[in-house]
Order: C-alpha cells, then structure tokens, then sequence
C-alpha cells in the first residue's frame, strides 16, 4: 500500500531557501541546516485522533507526520513507549504529577535512537540507497546496525579505534562493516564527509540528517497522546547536538497546529552534564553564541562539545519560558540510583543527567510542583554499566547456614 | 602586507576559484564590504543585515571573531582571515 506522501519541500531553518526532497542537509546559499516541511492544510484533513489510535502502537502512527513516502521498512516495533506515572519520584521531591516517557525499552537498541534510524533507514531506502552508515560510539551505532541488517542493507559503522571493548561488542554483535579509525572523533567525522561525498551511501546523520531528526518527534507526539491528548506542563530533555529538544518542541506545535492538542503552553528544559554543558551555559547567560567545549564528563551520550542545533535548543528554552540545568558526575550517578530505586527504571547516564536536572529545576522553583511534569529517559542503564559499578555496593558473601543470614539481616534493618 | 583571506570551497565560484586572496580593511564588517567591491556576490553569502550569517565561522590569526569582537573584530595588514562554513567536515556534533 503506497501512502500518499505530505512532505513538501526541504528548507533551510535560517535563510528560508527552498530544496527538492534529495539526500542533502546544507543550505548552498547559507550553509544553515535543512528541514523538512510538510502539507499541514492536507495533514488536518486526514489525520483525526481516532486514526492515530487505530493504529499499531509504534512510532508510525503518527506517520503523515514523518517524512517518508511509502511504508516503512523497518520500526515496525518501535516507539509508543511507556509513559510511566512516577508516583514515588513525586512523593520523594513534593511534586503533584511527575511522567517518565522511558525509551530506555525502546525496541531494538533500548535508546531514543531506534526512532530516528527508523525513518533514516526507510528514506534511505526510498533514495534508492543500498548502504546506511554512520559515525557513532554508542546507541546510534547500535540501532544502525541492528536496523540495517534487519532491513537487508549494507552497513558501515565509523568509530574511533580507541572505543570500549563493552560498546563495540553492542554493535559488532549485529555484523555491520565496523571502520575503526585511528583518530579522535572530530576525526572519525570529517572523514565520515568525505566518504559521504564521494560514494553514495546514506550516512544517517549527515546527508540524511533531515529526514532522520524527524523521528525524533514521535516521542513528543506520544507523550502528548499518552498525557490524553494534551501537551505537559513542563518537560525536561537531554541534549546532546539539541536536536531532540527542537524536535519535541516541534511535535507539540504541529499537534496544536492540527488541532490535535489544546494550545501549547510547555515550558522545555534542557539537561546536560556539567563536563559538556555549551547549551545550558548559553540558556544560564541568556546568549545567543554556543562556546564549544572539550566533554569531560561520565555521560558520553551527551559529550557534543560543539552541537550542531545548539542555538535552536537554547531558543526553545527561551522561547517556552524554560531554563536548563547542568549536573556532575556524582550528581549524575546519584540520579541514576535515584531513578532505579523510587521507579525501577535503569537508566544510562543521559538519564540520570535528565533526571538530576529536573530535581534542580524543581527545587529552585523553576519547574511548579503543582505542575505536570514529564522527563525523557533516553536509553537504558545496561549500556553505561562503567558508570555506576564503582558506586555500587556488592555485599560481602555469607556461609550456607541460616545462622549467618540471620546475622546479616540484623546487619542489614 | 595586506591581509590574506582564505575562501573556502563552496565560495571559490565567486573568487575565481582562487582559494586565498587579498584585500584591506581595518575590521571584519569592512572586509566584507572589501570582499563584495573585488568579488561581487560575496557580502549577502557571508553576511545577512550587517551581520555575520550563523553558519560561518571568520577567524582572524586562528581566533572566531564570535569570542572577539564579532562584527568589529579589529584585522589589521599582515592578519590571517580564513571564512570556514559551519559545516565543514571534523563536526562532532553529528551523534
């Protein structure tokens, strides 16, 4: 069944310049990044709240809205994760409605990212591509090889050769072509260009890079659907490059656009680690020029020193009367451990820097307690296990006897 | 001496192809208007109401003019100016 496609034109987000749908990401004129745009007066035609929920549950019911032509190729189990009610989180910091959209279950990689690779890989097969790659370390690498090879394309991982045995085995495991390159990441990337241009394979995250932060988007959109078809609050997210911020933004206005949601009136928090905080540091001083720095932090997820939708992330913020919120390692980990034990989620790092950002947020009274709040987990805990085994206790072992138990449980209440 | 400035590639159809040229002017807002009088063309692709498009970077002796001065970043003869677009390869930001 072929679906009529919604998508008009790709635009660049500064000058406005237009572009036919191809595999490019730049604007010639002003070298600003490419967006996709589509047919909304056509959208709110076809698209009811009673369609959507008729739907599979996965991230493509909401596909008028993502930029694919026909029907996806891969997904097909991929997003409406569980938007949990976080009853003792909510206890524990004195708010009245505290949500996790937990895409650390995510299906097939337990990260956020299986949503954008989804779209990727099936516009890659749209182009007429038969090799997907990309430049990654960790969850984007994981969902490309999984993705790919479930949908019988070649594929390329790039990574610096210096990654963690625990990481590559992530990827390995799916048997892509993994490219181990003698060089730091900033590294890994140019020549990730460079191989752009010169074959024609479809790097998820350059020269597909448009069509593939839209996936991002059902997230935004689910949660909006899960809350009843309404738009939280207050919502804080991870940022990484700060697309995920911009695009959840997105998700909500299109839904009010359509009139899907009541009038939007979130407020957008970003969370980042205080050893790779550009984007928080430029919200904290209201500017408008995003510092790089050197990441030096335990949430490698997160280590952008340079993001590419930095500015527009920070603008979100702004915009939305948000604010954002750094946070240490230790205030990370603890985060971590926090989540687990009041929710019984594992979260990577990213998670736990979201989750430490919104206790900041609320406790400086910049997120209401009276308000719904809604925090984005990204990925699951079992891929940053490095991170919190040090800070975890094994406890010493006990003979087999019901005496020494017994000892112990005086030790232990 | 005058002041060199590097042109990247994708602004080589302006300049001739020539990769590197060079002009006078004693800040960045001047030398763009510098640009524009040998190479026309060159003031709107860098630089939109009196300001540096988002998307280019200017470093003057190695420094971005955004940690400087910005528009009035001072050059003076003899200064190295290279004119790199955001994009250009080594971005770390594509994860």
């Amino acid at each position: 069944m072929i679906m009529k496609t919604y998508v008009k034109s790709l635009r660049c987000v500064e000058c406005g310049r237009e572009y036919k749908i191809e595999p490019i990401y730049v604007c010639e004129f002003c070298f600003g990044p490419l967006e996709v745009t589509y047919d909304y007066e056509r959208i709110k035609l076809d698209m009811t709240r009673q369609k959507i929920e008729s739907r599979p549950h996965n991230m493509w019911r909401y596909r008028e809205l993502l930029p694919i032509d026909g029907d996806p190729v891969t997904g097909f189990d991929t997003g409406y994760t569980p938007l949990m009610r976080a009853r003792n989180l909510a206890r524990a910091w004195g708010v009245r409605e505290i949500y996790l959209k937990d895409d650390s279950v995510n299906h097939p990689t337990l990260s956020f990212k299986d949503r954008v690779v989804a779209v990727a890989v099936t516009k890659a097969k749209e182009f007429g591509f038969d090799t997907v790659a990309c430049a990654s370390t960790g969850n984007l690498a994981n969902s490309v090889a999984a993705q790919s090879a479930r949908a019988g394309m070649k594929r390329f991982i790039f990574t610096p050769a210096d990654l963690e045995l625990s990481k590559t085995i992530n990827s390995l495991v799916y048997h892509p072509n993994l490219v181990m390159v003698d060089g730091n990441y900033d590294e890994v990337n140019r020549l990730c260009s460079e191989v752009a241009n010169k074959y024609h394979w479809a790097f998820v995250n350059i020269n597909i890079r448009p069509f593939y932060g839209e996936g991002s988007k059902s997230l935004g959109f689910e949660v909006a659907e899960q809350l009843g078809w309404k738009t939280p609050h207050n919502i804080v997210v991870p940022n990484a490059s700060g697309s995920l911020m911009t695009k959840i933004w997105k998700s909500f206005k299109e839904l009010e656009k359509l009139g899907l949601v009541p009038p939007v009136k979130t407020r957008v928090f970003a969370a980042q680690a205080t050893g790779c905080n550009p984007i928080v540091t430029a919200i904290k001083e209201d500017s408008d020029v995003i510092k790089p720095v050197k990441p030096r932090t335990i949430a490698k997820s997160l280590a952008i020193g340079n993001p590419a939708d930095g500015y527009y992330a920070a603008r979100v913020t702004k915009d939305t009367g948000g604010y954002g919120e750094d946070s240490t390692d230790q205030e990370i980990v603890d985060a971590m451990k926090l989540l687990a034990e009041t929710e019984g989620v594992f979260a990577e790092t990213a998670g736990g820097v979201t989750v430490s950002a919104a206790k900041k947020l609320v406790e400086s009274g910049r997120i209401s307690k009276d308000e719904t709040l809604v925090i984005c987990i990204t990925g699951n805990g079992l891929k940053t296990t490095e991170a919190i085994v040090d800070h975890l206790l094994r406890p010493a072992p006990i003979r087999p006897n019901i005496e020494a138990f017994e000892e112990l449980l005086k030790k232990l209440q | 001496m005058a002041i060199k400035v590097r042109i990247p590639t994708p602004l080589q159809k302006l300049t001739n192809g020539q990769s590197e040229v060079e002009c006078s002017a004693t800040n960045v807002l001047e030398l763009v208007d510098a640009l524009e009088k040998d190479y026309p063309g060159m003031k709107e692709r860098l630089s939109d109401g009196g300001k540096i498009r988002r998307f280019i970077n200017i470093y003057v002796n190695e420094e971005d003019i955004r940690f400087a001065n910005k528009e009035e970043t001072a050059i003076k003869d003899g200064d190295n100016v290279s004119i790199v677009p955001a994009i250009a390869g080594g971005r770390e930001q594509y994860l």
